[in-house]
């Protein structure tokens, strides 16, 4: 599972005083060169706070993806979905667990982060602000918004930041597992009952759109990608992204035999593309605002789990500090 | 597939059978409730691993039922086209998941006992029984390490921590009787050399649940009254609202696969 709008920018532009120019040019010199920077290496602070919010911003994604999933493991229709679900759930865990380590190496504390979630200051994908309405919807999410995830990660692959580049190369491995998972799950419906493909043409329907808002904006309108792309953390444009998705996911969607609400795609033979039809983009600025259906129940249920714990984290800190007083004594 | 709820004609293996599986599938659905919303991340992703090895466990062990049966029924028909009274399962793993104390201190006892009944399982007269012992017994002694570990912690750590660990353990433990309980089914199926005497497992399950208990300062309960009746499908009321979640999708499909 994954976030969006990664791609929202270097974090201020000024370089701090005490950075001087050759540092920087140094560091740009050895990006060009495709070396890898790794968490001790001298690096700009812009760089260092860019990465910080990227990866971070990913990481809550994550976590936040376990609830729309997590809503149907109870309700999952066979014990072989319900285990693979369950798997599933626990991959986005295991994501998100290794990319806060990854935003950790940049000198940030796991706990500020998740405070940062929980208070509202970081945002996470817009994505997972939409309701699992049913079964269909966790095919059409391994299927659509996993898919768009590898879209948006396979390039992170390659990212100029070691450990971030690094975790994503075994986060893409288990999203293309999943994708394939969801997929799978679209094809039993589709060729199943008629209120089973219903129910994946439903899901369909309302996943489409927002799954072509995960791109972020378009280019015309996204400011900072510039930084991000000379840094090689970003390698790919928003729109290039969301075509190359939607060239890949026109044809399964045909394999399936259901329909994309969209009347105006049709294929472009002179470009080799198919051309979609216009995005809402106020939407989209809607739900990122908050006013998403979801997004008060999803840090409400993130909120109360945090709290729920907070006696068990204590008494876990209090019990370490017991053994620790035992064994000095 | 089943057109409607399903009835089992029950011989003492496949009772065998299903009494083991919906332990298996009752606890690790519990276990999955928690998704997302457990203390913390690491023991988000370690009670799902749990749940997942019970799933595991239960897969198995209702497609055994289903072969031994011999009626074409598979997994998915005993899971789904039960209803509360065919359930055979332990009143204790039907329990709610309360706090994380409870949801801990269930786990922790019955880990406890499953992990020595599947070792001594793997000696079983029924091969499938005894393979699927082979895998359970190491996967039961993960949860109860892995459990063993929070009792102690809950039980020595804050006065809230302790007080929570202490209310658990009130809670759950007349539930506990039940596990060693033995019934014709069993002593049939001992005779064959399939089933182990529960009997014997009391005292290893008394061992571990002592030593842990002293270690996490806590102490257990006097000796009570126990409950009974989820092996003949006299269950709490908690059980039928889990069904009625888990059931609802395939129920209202009938004959769709998914």
């Amino acid at each position: 599972m994954y976030t969006q709008a990664l791609n929202a920018g270097a974090v201020g532009a000024g370089q701090p005083p005490g950075e001087d120019a050759a540092l920087l040019a140094r560091f740009q010199e050895r990006v060009d060169a495709d070396q890898r920077i790794e968490p001790n290496d001298a690096m700009p602070e812009a760089y260092r706070r860019t990465l910080i919010r990227q990866i971070s911003q990913h990481a809550h994604s994550e976590i936040i993806g376990m609830q729309p999933e997590g809503n149907w493991l109870t309700r999952a229709p066979s014990l072989r979905r319900k285990a693979a679900l369950l798997a599933k759930v626990q991959d986005e865990c295991g994501h998100g667990l290794y990319l806060y380590a990854a935003a950790e190496t940049l000198g940030i504390a796991r706990e500020e982060l998740v405070d940062q979630l929980l208070t509202g200051k970081a945002k996470y994908s817009s994505i997972f602000n939409y309701p699992t309405l049913s079964w269909a919807d966790i095919g059409a999410i391994g299927w659509l918004v996993d898919g768009a995830a590898i879209m948006n990660q396979i390039p992170l692959c390659r990212c100029s930041y070691g450990p971030y580049a690094r975790a994503m190369i075994r986060v893409c491995k288990e999203e293309s597992f999943h994708q394939r998972q969801g997929f799978e799950i679209m094809l039993t419906l589709a060729r199943g009952t008629s209120a089973q493909k219903a129910m994946a043409q439903d899901a369909l329907d309302r996943w489409w759109w927002p799954c072509l808002m995960m791109f972020g904006p378009p280019d015309a309108a996204s400011q900072h990608s510039d930084t991000s792309t000379r840094w090689k953390i970003k390698r790919f444009s928003n729109d290039e992204l969301r075509r190359k998705f939607v060239d890949a996911t026109v044809p399964q969607a045909h394999f399936l035999g259901l329909t994309l609400p969209d009347p105006d795609l049709r294929f472009d033979a002179d470009s080799g593309h198919w051309e979609f039809g216009a995005i809402d983009w106020d939407e989209l600025r809607r739900v990122i605002a908050g006013d998403g259906p979801c997004n008060a129940d999803r840090i409400a249920a993130r909120r109360c789990a945090h709290e729920d714990g907070a006696w068990v984290r204590e008494a876990a800190l209090a019990f370490a500090a017991k053994r620790q007083a035992k064994q000095a004594a | 597939m089943a057109p409607g709820p399903i009835r089992v004609a029950e011989t003492p293996l496949v009772s065998y059978l299903l009494r083991r599986a919906d332990d298996a599938l009752v606890l690790g659905h519990r276990l999955s409730e928690w998704a997302g919303r457990a203390p913390t991340m690491e023991e988000d992703m370690a009670l799902a691993n749990m749940g997942l090895d019970l799933l595991g466990q239960a897969r198995m062990l209702y497609a055994h039922a289903g072969e031994v049966e011999g009626r074409g029924r598979d997994e998915d028909a005993f899971a789904y086209w039960r209803d509360e009274r065919g359930y055979r399962n332990l009143l204790l793993v039907e329990q709610p998941n309360g706090d994380f104390a409870v949801t801990i201190v269930r786990q922790f006892l019955y880990a406890a006992y499953a992990e020595p009944y599947w070792r001594a399982m793997m000696a079983s007269g029924d091969a499938t029984l005894a393979a699927v012992g082979a895998k359970a017994e190491k996967e039961m002694a993960y949860h109860v390490r892995h459990c063993a570990e929070w009792v102690v912690r809950l039980g020595d750590g804050t006065a809230e921590s302790r007080a929570r660990a202490a209310a658990a353990l009130t809670e759950l433990w007349p539930f506990t009787g039940e596990l060693f309980e033995v019934d014709g089914t069993d002593r049939t199926l001992i005779a064959a050399g399939i089933a182990v005497d529960p009997q014997t497992l009391r005292e290893p399950w008394q061992r571990t649940v002592i030593q842990v208990l002293a270690e996490a300062t806590l102490e257990a309960p006097p000796a009570g009254f126990m409950r009974r009746g989820g092996r003949s499908g006299r269950h709490s009321e908690h059980l039928g609202h889990l069904l009625a979640e888990m059931q609802h999708l395939q129920r209202s499909n009938p004959g769709a696969a998914w």
